[in-house]
């Protein structure tokens, strides 16, 4: 930048004009994001620690781990593990066989392609779909565990967590060497010790971290769930919006704001332990 | 894989019968088990949206076919009537990415060229929406749009948040862009040339990067045609909230599904030009 800074002082432009600092460039975007997603975070982070009232309050973090509240995450926890490991093995399955195939061919691209709509497409439009598929009046059949509550949302979140799964995991695969292949063939392993001995270790920390990202994806799904039923608070999303918009007397602001704490503090863990998997990770695929 | 060598399988085994170079019948059962694969993910993927497309063209009595759904887009009284919906979704699609771009662009472009030094903490900033759920922004963003409320009421100002949530896809996609061309070299050439910084961004980098900024504002407008959770967590209405709306007041609304389907359909498209357009660009450099 030493060059480009040289140009912009140049002698007949500085005397004649009020010289800013370069960073005041950066201020309108600044204001913008100070507004409207750095003070509500720390809303939501202050408030969590205050009574309705506006006093200190450190006893509401306490709340979180009183039995009503504490069954929400646990919901969640529950929701979020099965939908991952479900949408990690699959998606591992499906990313093996395309990147099993010709690096340019057709089937790989339009894999690719779909994988990147599907895995934005959640929503209220999923539930009604699965809903059509195999629910009440579903297409297919109509499954009995449909409207049960981790395994009926889960098999709907597997719709978006598999081409997630595709996304993050194929660089993976596709960094496996095929030299690390043939030198472990040319020592004279088999398959197994292939993915046992070489393969695998290679993989996990990429497997691992994938796993993590799919879990923060489903904990902070909210239309599918939703949609999908709207009589029972499940998850900690559910209950934040029941407490802020309570039809019955006084909304429940102050529970909002703990539930919303509590999982501001599990996704602050998951992508850490995301991070450093990557980082992990990246020791030998590049 | 197809480069696999087979030296180490049977070296005296003549091994230019095998030009693939891998066991003949481990390759076909490898085959095997892609074509298996692909065609039930093919199915896992394709029969829910199957499902969406046969209840939109149901008849009156179930089981006959009729394309009254659709032209019911057009006319659904609601209330709220649909089309008002749709229009406000496409007008907060618009605003959204013009906003987001015009945020960005200048800015990202200004950290390139003059403030390195604040690049990390930037996107940094930039990335944090995809980590903090959308449900515990949502939170903090009740007490900023009830002030928001006292001046306008308009379903239009949920823009202000939608920009937040689109801001790391439209990072990214900048910022891919950024990388591809030699920004400090083309600044310094019109700098040297007599170019204000004004003209460097928007007239020598800006036009350079135009697939970048496609993909970004195609993004953004996907993002907001999709989005639910913060609509209706602060109770506006946009089209996901009204279809939410239209099924739990009447479930089997077959008009249900033919919106669900074309909004579909609509961010399929967006999404796919994205993934075209970005292939012809690589193929056309070559």
């Amino acid at each position: 930048m030493a060059v480009t800074a040289q140009t912009g002082a140049r002698p007949v432009r500085a005397g004649r004009r009020l010289r800013l600092p370069a960073w005041l460039g950066t201020t309108p975007f600044l204001a913008y994001a100070g507004i409207f997603l750095l003070l509500p975070t720390g809303i939501v982070v202050v408030d969590a620690f205050r009574t309705p009232s506006g006093a200190l309050n450190l006893g509401s973090l306490k709340a979180l781990f009183k039995s009503t509240d504490r069954g929400f995450f646990i919901n969640s926890f529950e929701l979020c593990l099965i939908s991952s490991a479900l949408g990690a093995v699959l998606g591992a399955v499906l990313a093996y066989a395309i990147a099993s195939g010709n690096p340019d061919g057709a089937v790989r691209r339009l894999y690719i392609a779909v994988s990147g709509v599907l895995a934005q497409f959640g929503g209220v439009t999923l539930a009604f779909a699965f809903v059509v598929t195999i629910g009440p009046v579903g297409l297919l059949f109509h499954a009995s565990w449909f409207y049960s509550f981790p395994w009926g949302i889960a098999v709907i979140y597997t719709y978006f967590q598999v081409p997630l799964m595709v996304l993050v995991f194929l660089p993976a695969i596709d960094g496996l060497k095929v030299q690390w292949r043939e030198a472990s063939e040319n020592l004279g392993s088999s398959p197994w010790q292939y993915w046992r001995y070489v393969g695998g270790p290679l993989l996990w920390p990429a497997f691992a971290g994938a796993c993590l990202l799919l879990f923060a994806n489903a904990l902070s799904a909210f239309a599918t769930i939703v949609a999908w039923e709207n009589q029972i608070a499940y998850v900690a999303p559910q209950q934040i919006y029941l407490a802020i918009n309570s039809e019955v007397g006084l909304s429940n602001v102050n529970q909002a704001d703990v539930l919303a704490l509590g999982m501001i503090i599990m996704v602050a863990i998951i992508m850490t332990g995301y991070a450093l998997l990557q980082r992990r990770a990246a020791r030998w695929l590049r | 894989m197809a480069a696999l060598t087979s030296v180490g399988e049977a070296p005296l085994a003549a091994p230019a019968k095998r030009p693939r170079g891998m066991q003949a019948g481990r390759r076909r059962r490898l085959n095997a088990f892609r074509y298996v694969v692909f065609t039930l993910f093919g199915l896992f993927f394709l029969l829910p949206l199957l499902a969406l497309l046969r209840f939109s063209l149901e008849g009156s009595t179930l089981g006959t076919w009729s394309i009254a759904a659709w032209k019911q887009i057009a006319s659904y009284q609601g209330p709220p009537p649909l089309l008002s919906a749709v229009e406000i979704t496409l007008e907060l699609a618009v605003l959204t990415s013009v906003v987001t771009l015009v945020l960005l662009v200048p800015t990202m472009i200004w950290i390139r060229l003059r403030v390195q030094w604040v690049s990390r903490a930037f996107e940094f900033l930039c990335l944090l929406p995809l980590t903090i759920p959308a449900i515990v922004l949502v939170v903090g963003l009740a007490p900023i749009y009830n002030r928001i409320r006292h001046y306008e009421l308009s379903a239009l100002m949920l823009f202000w948040a939608y920009v937040i949530l689109a801001l790391p896809y439209a990072y990214r996609a900048l910022a891919a862009g950024l990388n591809a061309i030699d920004v400090k070299t083309l600044s310094e050439a019109a700098r040297s040339l007599g170019a204000r910084w004004f003209t460097v961004m928007f007239r020598v980098i800006a036009p350079n990067m135009w697939q970048a900024i496609l993909n970004a504002l195609l993004l953004s407008a996907a993002l907001a045609l999709g989005e639910f959770t913060i609509a209706y967590t602060l109770l506006y209405t946009n089209l996901q909230v009204e279809m939410y709306s239209i099924s739990r007041n009447t479930p089997n609304a077959s008009v249900l599904f033919s919106t669900s389907l074309a909004a579909l359909v609509f961010a399929f498209v967006l999404l796919m030009v994205i993934s075209y357009a970005g292939r012809r660009r690589r193929r056309g450099m070559r």
